[in-house]
């Protein structure tokens, strides 16, 4: 099972896709950890294929025009607005 | 007010006039959206957070007359079983002090046992209503998929999660069903099952001739004292007229990492919009978009929320989908077929609702692992989308120990009026 564990390099490139920060002893922490919990995880192996009927419908309304949330309720609880816009970090 | 750390927020919200609930004083669960008092998900994330809206199951309590006293502890974005991943701190059990509430609405469950609340609302993703129901000795329902509006919850696993109720009384806990439950057109996973319901009309406590299925698989491994106290509770009910046998789930040996998987993918997803942008932690404007966002999410997070939606990044992402994900919605319908074929030959399923104990506060924290194993006989109730109730069932050593009993689908009249010669 070692020869699957999760590496330090995985966990950074698994934290980098989530854009989660990770100190180095976290990385340490979270690679010895994940390496128990996916050894776990892999008795699905196990699971025989199943018919899966999964009975759902569309639940669909009228595109019909309605109230929604004023801008200055939506934007009240963001860090930084400009112009009745939110402000987010450099896009680049 | 006790020092138990129930309460991330205190605060009154007056109810309209005089509905089925005027009088009623309810706890909160602080993942609830309430307009105008601050919703922080036990996370430094959302410390700052004040929905400008209602959820809809708030909007149903100020209509029934309810007065909600306050938004209560849980772990942090629901993601624990001892409510101790909080980032304000863990909650002491009023019922076996120096222990844990249980997970992960452990605050809104112990203030249904101190008394500083009369009912209580929680979430339910894995067993988070019924895991702090049975440690805190009291009665909590995690209602079938559907029957209840997740509009204003926020989420985590939205193809698990249900809100439901703690009361100290299967009777208190039904009416609170009955004000909650309903179709909702802001949450299009409602079923109209729950549109005209009288819940606590049921709580009769009249079982005889109950057919009563005892999977044999969730006594297995389980602590002795809570299987004695179990079997101790299903004597009681034999002698007012029901009658068990046992039944197997085979597929129940795989349903904890079906539904960490399960649970773990959602969550990267669902959590994905915490960037520090149009709410919560900022993580400045240094540098590029990515590095902004990964500064306020390392440090809005806590560990076990930052485990979990890297797990379930790796869980989804490209080679790994089809080993992780697609397995696990194989188990969660074998689940699903293996509680259909018990429910088929029996009235209701019962279980202890937790394999051991309260934990002694502090002691479970290290090791992520077992305490995923812990919830081995509530998620596959999750999985199979089905409605569950935890009542108290007796003590072991001076801790409280709970019974489950499981339904078919929109099957809570029957649960209710079975739970009640319990409680």
């Amino acid at each position: 099972m070692s020869d699957d564990a999760v590496s330090p390099e995985e966990v950074r490139h698994v934290a980098e896709l989530a854009r989660v920060g990770l100190e180095d002893d976290e990385v340490d922490q979270f690679t010895r950890q994940f390496a128990d919990i996916l050894e776990y995880f892999e008795t699905l192996d196990e699971v025989p294929e199943v018919d899966r009927e999964a009975d759902l419908v569309n639940v669909m309304r009228p595109d019909e025009e309605r109230d929604s949330l004023d801008s200055e309720e939506a934007l009240r609880n963001a860090p930084e607005t400009e112009d009745g816009y939110f402000k987010g970090p450099n896009v680049s | 007010m006790s020092d138990a750390n129930i309460f991330i927020t205190e605060k009154s919200i007056e109810g309209d006039g005089d509905g089925p609930l005027a009088g009623t004083t309810v706890a909160v669960k602080d993942n609830i959206s309430t307009e105008g008092v601050r919703t922080t998900c036990g996370s430094e994330m959302l410390e700052d957070y004040v929905p400008p809206y209602d959820a809809t199951v708030v909007s149903s309590l100020k209509e029934a007359g309810a007065t909600v006293v306050g938004k209560t502890n849980m772990d942090e974005f629901g993601m624990g079983t001892t409510t101790e991943t909080s980032a304000f701190g863990a909650t002491d059990n009023p019922a076996a002090p120096g222990h844990v509430p249980g997970g992960s609405s452990g605050g809104s469950a112990a203030a249904v046992a101190a008394g500083e609340a009369d009912v209580a609302l929680g979430s339910d993703t894995g067993g988070s209503i019924r895991c702090p129901a049975a440690f805190c000795g009291v009665v909590g329902i995690k209602p079938t998929y559907g029957l209840v509006s997740r509009y204003g919850l926020v989420a985590y696993g939205n193809s698990l999660e249900q809100i439901g109720p703690f009361a100290n009384t299967v009777e208190d806990a039904a009416e609170l069903l009955d004000v909650i439950a309903g179709s909702d057109e802001r949450d299009a996973t409602t079923r109209d099952a729950g549109d005209e319901t009288d819940y606590a009309d049921a709580a009769t406590g009249d079982v005889d001739g109950l057919s009563i299925g005892v999977p044999t698989e969730l006594l297995e491994g389980a602590d002795e004292g809570v299987v004695e106290t179990f079997w101790d509770a299903i004597a009681d009910l034999e002698d007012r007229g029901a009658e068990y046998h046992e039944v197997s789930l085979p597929s129940v040996e795989h349903a904890v990492e079906a539904y960490y998987v399960i649970a773990m993918s959602e969550a990267s997803s669902n959590l994905a919009r915490f960037d520090g942008v149009r709410y919560g932690n900022s993580g400045g404007y240094e540098g590029n978009w990515n590095e902004a966002f990964s500064r306020a999410r390392e440090e809005g997070f806590g560990d076990e929320v930052k485990r979990r939606i890297l797990l379930g990044t790796y869980a989804l992402s490209a080679g790994y989908h089809d080993k992780y994900y697609k397995k696990a919605q194989d188990a969660r319908a074998w689940v699903k077929q293996d509680f259909d074929e018990a429910l088929s030959e029996a009235d209701v399923l019962a279980s202890p609702t937790m394999p051991v104990p309260p934990f002694e506060l502090g002691e479970s924290l290290e090791d992520p692992l077992q305490m995923y194993l812990a919830d081995a006989n509530t998620v596959p109730v999750n999985l199979a989308d089905l409605p569950a109730i935890s009542v108290p069932a007796g003590e072991t050593d001076g801790l409280p120990v709970g019974l489950q009993l499981i339904g078919p689908a929109f099957g809570e009249r029957r649960l209710i009026r079975a739970a009640s010669a319990l409680a």
